[in-house]
Parts: C-alpha cells; structure tokens; sequence
C-alpha cells in the first residue's frame, strides 16, 4: 500500500514539473500563446483543461476493458469532446465575460493533443486511481505554466493581476505583453529560463558524481 | 565587410592584407554619424543627450553581460554594441523617457544579436529589432514627437525624458505630427528645405538629411558601405512614389518629400547596408534593396502607420537568406 | 505495470465495434443535451440583460424595448431569432410612447471589426449614444474608442445629417463633427464611417417620424434579470 502512496504521488508530481506539458513537453501551444493576455483568462482556460483532463481519464482508465482497440481513439475523442462542450455552456452561463474573451479556444480543448496524449498514454493502460492522479498532475502542470505566463503578461502589459491595480495610474503598459507577441516572448523566455535551470542541475549532478568516483577511487 | 565587387575575387596567392577589420569598419560608421548626433544635440538640447545614451549603455551592458557567462570578452572591443545603441538612439523620438531607451537597447542587443549567438549570426538589424520592439511596446510614447529646442537652453531636458522608471510622463509635453503624420492624417506638406537640414519634427537622427547623406558618401569612400543598397533604394521609391504623385498630387506626396521625410535615409544608409543582415551578392543587394523601397511605399501610402522604413527592413532581413541563395553565382563550368 | 508495446488487439467482430461507439455517442449526446437544458435559461438570461443593458445606455431615458426587424417595406415587432436577420431596437419609456432606436452596425476598423450599437431619435436625426461591442483594437491606443470618455462623449448629441465629419481634436464646432482620438485617428475615423454607413443603410426603411411601431407587450423585464 505504501508503495501505491508513492506511486500516485510520483504521478502526480512528474506532470506538474519533471515532465510539465508546457516546459518540458511543449504540447498545448495554441492555448498557451492565444488566452494568457490576463491571469484571470489563464486560470479560467486551466480549469476547463483540467475539468476535461480529469473527467475523461477518469472515464477512459474505468472503461478501459470495454474499449475495442480498433475504436479506441475514437471513443476517448466522443468522451473529450463530451467534457468540453459541458465545459463550454458551464462558463458561457457562469462567467459570460470569460468566455467572450476565451472565445473558440474553449472548443478547441478537443483538439489539445495534450489530453489526448494522456489517454492513450497513460490512462488507457493504468488504473482508475494513477490515471487520476496523472491527469491532475498534467493539468496541474498546465494551470501552473498558464498562469505563469498569464500573471506576467498582464503585469507587465496591463499593470494589474486578477485585474487589481499593481502599480498606480502613472503606470506605462508594455502594450506588447497583452498582443500575440508579447506571448511569444514571455514563453520563450521562461523556456529558456527552465532549460538553463535544468541545465545547471545536471551540471551538479554530474559534479557530484565527479567527486564521489573520485572519493571512491582515492 | 564587402569587396568592391566580388565578382572578381578569383585571387591566388600571395594575398594582402588590406588592414580593414571589423572593429575598423564599425568606427567608420560611428565617425560618419557624428555629424547627425551633434545635430540631434543641437536641435533637441541635453535630452537628446541622454535618450542616446541611455541607449547605448543599455546596449553595451548587455553585451558586457552575456560576454562574461559566455566567457567572450572581446566582443566589447569590436564597437558594436555601441554602434547599435547610437543607432537605436537615432531612430527614437527626443522626448522618450531614458528608461525606455535603456530597455530598448536591452532587447536590442539581447534579443536582436545575442540570442542568435552573436555579431554575423542575427537575421535581423539589432537596432531596428530594438525599435519594433519599443514601438509595440509603448506606442503612444514612441510617436510622441517634441517640438524643436528653439530658444530653450541647450541644458533644458523635458520632463518625458525623466519619467521613473515603469512610469508615465506624468506632464502633457508640447508635442505635434512628424511630417509623414501631417501628410498622411492632414494632408500637408512640410517644406523640403526644413526637412533637409532638419528643422522638422521627428526622431533624433532622421531630421537633417543632407547630414545623413554627407556621413553615407564619407562610408562609400571608406568602402564600408554597398553602394547598391542606398541606391537602388532611393531609386526605387523616386520611381514609385512619383509614379503615384502623378496621379494624384494631393494625396501622394512628391519624391523628394518622400526621400528625406521620416528615416528613410538613416534607414537606407546605415540600417539596410548592415552587412550580416543584407545580401552577400551583388545581385540580390538590388532585389533587397528594390524590396525595402517598394515595401516603404506601400506601407506609407497605404498602411495604417505613417511610417514604414522599420518594417520595411526587417521584412527584408527576414527574406535575406532566401535572397542569397537564389542569387548565389553558379560555379563555373556546372 | 504499463508495457511499452500494447498486445496485440483480439479480433473483435465489427458489430461490436460499431454498437460501443454508438453507446458511446448515445450516453455523450444524452450528457450535452442534459447541459444545454441546464445552462440554456441562464445564457439566454445573459446575452438580452447584456443587450438591454447596451441598449438602455445608447438611448437615454428608455426603460423598454423590443426588437424590430424589417420586413416586406415595413419594420415590425419580433421575438424570435432568424438567421442573417439585421433587427434594430425600439427603445420606449414606461409608458409605452417611442424614444429612440438603437441600431447595432459592424464595419472595418484598424485591426479586426468593429462591432458597435448606437442610439438614434428619428425626429431630431440625432445619435444619442454609441456603445462599442466587439473590438479587436490596439490595447492603449484604438481602444480609446470605447475607454476614452471624450471621445464617446461626442455621440451624445450628434448631428447625422449631412454625415457625420471627423476632425482634428479640440477642433469640433458643428453638431455633426467629431473629435478623433490623438494617435488613433484610424480607429476614431472606421467608428464614423460605420455610423454613418449603417444610417445611410437604416435611414430609407424607418418609417416617418411619429409612426414608429408601437410596443407591442410590456416587458416583463423583472423576470428576465432575475
């Protein structure tokens, strides 16, 4: 049992850094650059993501023997597609301003290849609990990249979080932050940021190798 | 640096070294500028002054700082980064705030050479990546053109130039349309002799064109400068825009108007000749130069920004390395 | 626990294959259906408060509408939604008697359309009001068009005709000109130009002023925002 405990925490660890969808993988761009100009448009686009990662794993790792192989893309996109429009009409009757500015980007969680990849990756061949953990992970792993993105861009670009004044009215917008670009650059920056981070720890790693074999040899 | 004509580099040995470097052509560049950023000094007092040197400082800073983590101290000593910085500086309105001006020539040396891993490797001219970058950024500070020193002390500085840092210019400054803005939104037409010696509005270094020119034929003696590319430049908008102002003298403005309103000069000769971010061979320096001239044409008459000379470059500089290969010269006998 | 390479799938018969996604697409289709039952009053609710809400602010001293669309020569009360259907709004006071249209048009603007609504009163052919509802503008600068309160100010008393004339700002002295915004003079400008292509458009099928559509019910406006 104890050794269940780790694993699922192990899961759900490994999607929110080690292997984070967004930093490490690079998989959901479309959403990542098109809905993060505010922090309050990011959580709202990672909650549907996550509501949808979760359901569906949760659906796909229960149902897994029942799914013919041949059938089995097509069933997890009928289940996928499934969340996503409950997820859509949920925020259109709920937070009607959210989804004006989300826009398309809500329906085109389906074609985020990031769940997808999670099904048939991981929750097709696992059970119903490590798909779970595994899918909040991953999710959780996309809630923390856009939000990242989204909070400096709207810092920066609006002066503002969650749409709280930062800064004073004498504040000067990079008008950039908020545009497409400003997207492009801010994830190209924190990507380069985590490679160096990743970079260095292997660095030290491998220091630390060093010095043990040479510890060991002498 | 290029060669009077490649065409006939087929040299044996022994060869000469003809003492020009790297270093050496830079400070030729900033040698011909000098005569443009004294006027700039006169025209818009001490701020100009520290608008340029915002910019170079903070260009020169980023270089310093990416030379000590990757451990390439000389790229200081070649003088780049101070040409970048002048030339950011000289595209930028007198009455910028200086920390916009430092940002600017932050991104221009971080994200315009050094990410490309350097001087030779970048696609785009730094300094004109720098100003896209400032322009999209903060557009209402960038096209805020102040007026003339006038009478005021060389010494005045106007209060935009000390807003804080991430802050607005808290007071109104007296500011009017640069005269592409008058031509595009009023149609009217600023005097040519004003903007030949640089009685106009505009940003620091595009005012006097007659200094612009003088500096460009001081480069084409030196042999720093392809001549081709300010040439067919210039010509090319002669050609198209008096093309248009026949047929409609009112809403298109003449040639000359065209040649020394806004940066087109200092674009035409010091930005698109950059030898990294030009074409190598003699052939496509007339097609990119062709192609900076029409694409200037274009976006002043009919785009939505009266000025297009940046965008004009850089989308050339995207397509340079595609120009280059299509116009390499085939080797002789396959 | 997971193999790398799943094992080789069992033949299964094409039946089978066929009736799992049917059973899958039946229960999905049940689920949508389900949320599109649950969140349909409530969206609905949402998008006449917003449009009331829009239409109340075009047209001062309005506290009813009803939609209006133009058919057969004549514009006639509607409730019900038609495909391509270009309605205008009938703004009345409390006791039923006419005030103002409120006419959404659309047009180019520097960047994506702009989308807007403005106020109309036929017998003074004035713009009370202009309200933008879609833009895709600079942030800081086009979207002066809605965030500048000057500049929106300037269609609270508008002459229409002769067309609306945008001008250099603080340059404003005829009841049909506009101040542009200083550095969104494209943006000021395509607002103008909707205007007043939109009242071209309208201008032929309103009826004559003091024949306008009646209200046809009174609204029960309390229940809709509830």
């Amino acid at each position: 049992m104890a050794r269940n405990e780790h694993e699922a925490y192990e899961t759900f660890i490994k999607g929110i850094w080690r292997d984070n969808p967004v930093f490490v993988q690079v998989l959901g761009m479309c959403p990542m650059l098109a809905v993060t100009n505010s922090a309050i448009n990011a959580v709202a686009m990672g909650g549907a993501t996550l509501f949808v990662l979760v359901g569906s794993s949760f659906l796909v790792a229960s149902f897994k023997q029942w799914i013919p192989k041949q059938v089995r893309i097509s069933g997890f996109i009928i289940i996928i597609a499934t969340f996503v429009t409950v997820a859509d009409y949920t925020l259109l009757a709920l937070v009607p301003k959210v989804h004006k500015e989300l826009g398309a980007f809500i329906p085109l969680i389906v074609a985020n290849c990031m769940i997808l990849g999670r099904q048939e990756a991981f929750a097709s061949r696992n059970t119903v609990r490590l798909a779970v953990m595994d899918a909040l992970g991953t999710s959780g792993g996309f809630m923390v990249a856009l939000f990242s993105l989204g909070a400096i861009r709207e810092i920066l670009g609006n002066g503002s979080l969650f749409g709280v004044d930062l800064f004073g009215e004498h504040f000067e917008p990079w008008v950039i932050m908020i545009l497409p670009p400003g997207g492009f650059l801010t994830l190209g920056l924190i990507l380069l940021f985590f490679n160096w981070v990743t970079q260095q720890k292997d660095k030290f790693i491998e220091q630390v190798a060093e010095a043990e074999r040479v510890a060991s040899d002498g | 640096m290029k060669q009077k004509d490649p065409d006939l580099l087929l040299l044996h040995a022994p060869l000469l070294h003809q003492g020009m470097t790297t270093p050496s052509a830079m400070r030729d560049v900033l040698y011909a500028l000098m005569p443009v950023t004294v006027a700039a000094l006169w025209f818009f007092g001490l701020g100009a002054l520290l608008v340029l040197g915002a910019c170079i400082a903070g260009a020169v800073l980023t270089e310093w700082f990416f030379s000590i983590s990757e451990k390439r101290g000389e790229s200081l000593l070649d003088a780049s980064a101070i040409l970048t910085g002048l030339l950011l500086g000289l595209t930028l309105p007198p009455g910028l705030p200086i920390w916009m001006a430092f940002l600017g020539g932050v991104v221009a040396i971080g994200l315009g050479k050094v990410i490309w891993g350097g001087l030779g490797h970048n696609l785009f001219n730094p300094a004109l990546l720098g100003r896209a970058f400032l322009l999209a950024t903060f557009p209402i500070p960038m096209t805020t053109w102040t007026s003339l020193r006038g009478s005021e002390s060389f010494f005045h500085v106007s209060a935009s130039n000390l807003a804080l840092p991430f802050m607005q210019t808290k007071v109104d400054i007296v500011s009017s349309a640069s005269p592409l803005g008058l031509m595009k939104f009023e149609q009217e037409v600023t005097p040519l002799t004003n903007l030949m010696f640089g009685n106009t509005l505009g940003s620091l270094g595009e005012t006097s064109g007659v200094l612009l020119l003088l500096g460009g034929i001081y480069l084409w003696i030196r042999r720093d400068l392809d001549w081709r590319i300010p040439v067919s430049i210039l010509l090319t908008v002669v050609m198209f825009s008096g093309g248009l102002t026949l047929v409609d003298a009112v809403r298109f403005p003449s040639p000359l108007f065209s040649i020394f309103s806004g940066g087109l000069l200092l674009g035409a000769i010091y930005m698109a000749t950059d030898p990294v971010t030009s074409p190598l061979t003699p052939r496509g320096t007339w097609i990119f130069g062709i192609g900076v001239g029409v694409l200037v044409v274009l976006i002043r008459v009919f785009g939505g920004l009266p000025e297009g000379v940046m965008y004009a470059i850089l989308l050339m500089n995207a397509a340079t390395p595609l120009i280059d290969r299509y116009t390499q010269p085939r080797i002789f006998g396959r | 626990m997971s193999p790398d390479k799943p094992p080789e799938a069992p033949a299964v018969s094409s039946t089978r294959l066929v009736l799992t996604l049917a059973l899958a697409g039946l229960v999905s289709g049940v689920a949508i259906i389900g949320i599109y039952e649950v969140t349909l009053p409530t969206i609905t609710a949402n998008k006449a408060r917003e449009l009331r809400e829009a239409v109340f602010k075009v047209v001062p001293g309005v506290t009813q509408m009803q939609k209006l669309v133009y058919k057969n020569g004549e514009l006639v009360p509607t409730t019900v939604t038609e495909k391509d259907e270009q309605p205008v709004y009938g703004g009345y006071d409390a006791d039923g008697s006419f005030i103002g249209y409120a006419i959404p048009g659309a047009g180019p603007g520097f960047q994506d359309i702009i989308g807007l609504l403005y106020g109309y009163k036929p017998d003074q052919k004035v713009v009370t009001g202009m309200e933008i509802l879609e833009n895709r503008e600079t942030p800081g600068l086009g979207d002066k068009i809605y965030k500048d309160a000057e500049f929106v100010a300037n269609f609270k008393a508008l002459s229409v005709e002769p067309e609306i004339i945008p001008v250099k700002k603080g340059k404003k002295s005829l009841p049909n000109e506009v101040d542009v915004i200083t550095g969104a003079t494209i943006s000021s400008k395509a607002v103008v130009r909707i205007i007043n292509e939109t009242h071209t458009t309208w201008s032929t099928r309103l009826p004559q002023p003091g024949s306008e559509p009646l209200m046809t019910k009174p609204e029960q406006a309390a229940d809709e925002t509830k």
